[in-house]
């Protein structure tokens, strides 16, 4: 049924055109509160319709032999209108599960790209509780679930606790926190648990097997490889290792894999999907179309483009 | 109220503690003198791990310790296995570096092991560093607070780090991971640096040892510390700028881990401070506890007994680590850490972690720090580019909670006339990092008795910072 709905491309691109971006970036503060109204006006109109979770997600989309394809895309950039507007895009254009940036002052795992577009984010006010206000609109009118991707210090401030019930509340249904290594995800992992919420960890070229193993046992959702020795960011190749790894983790256990960093073109999501991967997370290659368009409507367009790319190469 | 309930413990643990190690002489250096580690860890893993321990649950457990573990524990595990000092420290990094980080702790303890790698270090410390440095009694300072308080006062003496090859204690921690470095068989070193002086000793001990040197620096630091950038060139290392985030030194080490991420199979980063993911902060301060040890052997030297107060400036904490690190356990002896207050505590604009932070995650570490509601890190402010940190170490954030340790902060103004005051008292330029921790006396020497033996570390010189000085100071 997901499947069905998600066939036409932009069910509402009309009227996004619009009513879109009631006042452009001159007062982004303003945006998020008067674009609220035209979200709230939108979700009664769209059909309800339950969104599974990350694991389900993956176990549908294995019965009908498909890879997910997992676009990530910053919070708050461009501005959070346009935010809530490309996760409908996204949603819309054959995205599987969406991965959603919370921006932060030092995001150590990200690369120029996606650090540039968290600046950006934040020189325009964005803050936690106007991307939660944001999702609790946006995410009724979506049938991909939504993980989010943020570092441990915006959680640890709201309370880890406080944190996961909020994000439940408003739909989430998966974190991935990329500061946080096995070790010390026990607090986060109980936490998560307790609300429903799929805590996805990493894996990588440099973790050795049976620290793999315990990795994998633990990861909730889907196992995260990075496909890469280093921080986000498009790369001319996909790691050479990702074949052997995904092979590996295939062998430890029968979790959903699905490989990021660095996945940045149709011929890469090919590559890794041919390789045996669940899922493929495409992400600063996104970021970038939406931080370099001249205005958030073409941004848009851009993305609805690139998206369909990508989805293609996985037909 | 956990906090309170906690110093009573800690208060009775001191009694019983003081009462039986008074007579087998405390002063006397638990190990041997030359350069090792033994406040290892290990000695401590007969104790189960405290995870995520929090101060209120631990007073129970300091109370019902039989009394040999109390002498053991001393302010408990530091840390333990999981990298942690009570609930602060862990290893909070991106999962391609956990490799890396337990492969170097496994190569620290086992050089720390290595009479080899000991006699090396041993050997380039004393003549390629120039040490030991002198625990000197600056007698006109003395004098100078003493005629202000009726004659009161301590007698106030300088560990002077500033005499090290580099002019900072910084070489110390650069020099003993170089060597490791080439242990572990790494050729291409990555470090940050703040005021420059961890990225001269860096790139000196990288000359020294024939490896490729990259220093990752604020664009703003860059330009208040010009003349540390090239004398970095100079020795022959990249310095690359950073533009990200406000372009201090926050931002570099955030650059310097993004670089570690990417080359981590080839590149050993030298973390210039006891902050960071474990083992840093336990390997930098055991680097550093040098200073402390020496400071032990000079004060039985000079006045056969131990000293009373220690001070030292924090930034990340490195100095202020290396100089208390031997005396945590004596608990007779204070120890006052001083953070920078930049314009003032209440101005917004300070980098004094300690006294105004909060419990957070960052580069690697849960430590106090400046952050805002929505938990994203506050750029810190100091007239001292190398106490201009939104963290500190972990450990520091222990030493404050238990209440062993004391943090104070004093302002830019303060530490400008305290680098004038030393300047023309004794004839030596403390660096701007310093002289923080020198301003701290004008409030403390009139609280402490007569004969008090005061050893503050003289952690830097100042010739680096004149340039700063200028802009401040008229004469």
């Amino acid at each position: 049924m997901a499947i069905a709905f998600k066939s036409t491309c932009f069910p509402q691109h009309k009227r996004f055109e619009t009513q879109l971006f009631p006042c452009p970036s001159s007062s982004p503060r303003l945006v998020n509160i008067s674009s609220k109204k035209s979200f709230t006006t939108m979700a009664s109109l769209v059909t309800a319709q339950p969104t599974v979770g990350l694991s389900e997600t993956f176990k549908i989309l294995k019965q009908q032999n498909k890879v997910a394809l997992i676009p990530y895309i910053t919070a708050g950039d461009p501005d959070l209108s346009t935010t809530a507007e490309a996760l409908k895009v996204l949603d819309s254009c054959g995205s599987d599960i969406i991965e959603l940036g919370v921006p932060y002052s030092d995001p150590l795992a990200d690369g120029p790209v996606i650090q540039a577009a968290a600046t950006r984010a934040l020189l325009q006010g964005t803050n936690y509780d106007a991307i939660i206000n944001m999702l609790r609109d946006v995410v009724p009118q979506l049938s991909s679930p939504i993980a989010l991707f943020t570092y441990y210090n915006p959680i640890l401030k709201r309370g880890v606790e406080k944190f996961m019930s909020t994000i439940k509340d408003v739909g989430v249904h998966g974190l991935v926190v990329p500061d946080v290594p096995l070790e010390e995800t026990e607090f986060l992992r109980k936490e998560a648990l307790k609300y429903g919420i799929e805590l996805v960890l990493l894996t990588t070229p440099t973790t050795p097997k049976d620290r793999m193993k315990a990795i994998v046992e633990a990861s909730e959702g889907f196992v995260y490889l990075v496909s890469q020795v280093g921080v986000t960011g498009a790369r001319a190749d996909v790691g050479a290792r990702v074949q052997e790894l995904l092979g590996d983790i295939k062998e430890a256990s029968g979790k959903p894999v699905a490989v990021g960093f660095g996945i940045s073109k149709p011929e890469h999501v090919k590559q890794v999907a041919e390789w045996g991967a669940d899922g493929v997370i495409v992400g600063s290659a996104i970021v970038k179309l939406l931080g370099e368009a001249n205005s958030p409507e073409e941004g848009l367009k851009a993305l609805e483009k690139f998206i369909k790319s990508l989805k293609s190469a996985l037909l | 109220m956990c906090d309170m309930a906690l110093t009573a413990n800690t208060a009775a643990t001191l009694t019983t503690k003081n009462s039986s190690s008074n007579l087998p002489k405390p002063y006397q250096p638990k190990t041997p003198l030359n350069f090792s580690f033994n406040n290892l860890p290990s000695k401590f893993l007969k104790f189960p791990p405290i995870r995520r321990s929090i101060s209120c649950v631990m007073a129970p457990d300091i109370g019902s310790k039989s009394a040999t573990e109390e002498r053991d524990l001393g302010v408990l595990q530091r840390p333990d296995s999981f990298g942690r000092f009570g609930r602060f420290g862990g290893k909070y990094v991106p999962e391609t570096l956990m490799y890396a980080l337990s492969e170097l702790e496994t190569a620290f303890r086992n050089l720390s092991e290595d009479e080899d790698f000991q006699k090396e270090l041993d050997g380039v410390l004393k003549d390629y560093v120039g040490r030991e440095t002198p625990l000197y009694f600056a007698e006109r300072l003395t004098e100078h607070y003493k005629l202000n308080n009726n004659g009161q006062g301590p007698e106030i003496y300088l560990k002077r780090e500033d005499l090290n090859h580099t002019g900072a204690h910084k070489i110390n921690n650069a020099v003993a991971q170089a060597l490791l470095a080439k242990k572990l068989g790494k050729k291409r070193i990555i470090a940050e640096t703040g005021a420059g002086q961890h990225g001269v000793a860096t790139a000196t001990v990288c000359a020294r040892f024939g490896l490729q040197c990259i220093i990752y620096m604020g664009a703003q630091d860059m330009e208040r510390q010009s003349l540390n950038v090239f004398r970095m060139r100079l020795l022959g290392a990249e310095v690359i700028p950073v533009h990200s985030g406000t372009a201090t030194l926050k931002d570099a080490t955030s650059e310097a881990i993004r670089d570690w991420v990417t080359n981590v199979e080839t590149t050993h980063y030298i973390l210039g401070s006891v902050a960071g993911p474990h083992p840093y902060p336990m390997m930098v301060r055991d680097f550093h506890a040098v200073i402390g040890k020496e400071t032990r052997k000079q004060a039985m030297e000079k006045w056969g007994g131990k000293p009373d107060v220690l001070v030292a400036c924090v930034g990340g904490g490195s100095n202020a680590m290396g100089l208390f690190h031997e005396f945590v356990e004596d608990k007779d002896v204070r120890l006052i850490g001083v953070e920078a207050a930049g314009f003032g505590i209440d101005s917004g604009k300070h980098a004094a972690t300690l006294t105004k932070g909060e419990v957070g995650v960052l580069h690697g570490a849960m430590s106090y720090l400046l952050q805002d509601d929505d938990g994203q890190i506050i750029e810190p402010h100091s007239i001292s580019a190398g106490l201009d940190y939104p963290g500190v170490g972990p450990e520091h954030s222990y030493l404050k909670d238990l209440g062993r340790a004391e943090y104070f902060s004093v302002t830019d103004e303060e530490a400008l006339e305290a680098f004038k005051r030393l300047s023309r008292l004794e004839g030596i330029i403390p660096a701007l990092g310093t002289s923080h921790a020198l301003a701290i006396l004008e409030k403390l020497c009139p609280t402490l008795p007569k004969g008090t033996k005061l050893v503050l570390n003289c952690s830097g010189r100042g010739d680096k910072d004149v340039q700063t000085a200028i802009k401040h100071l008229k004469m």
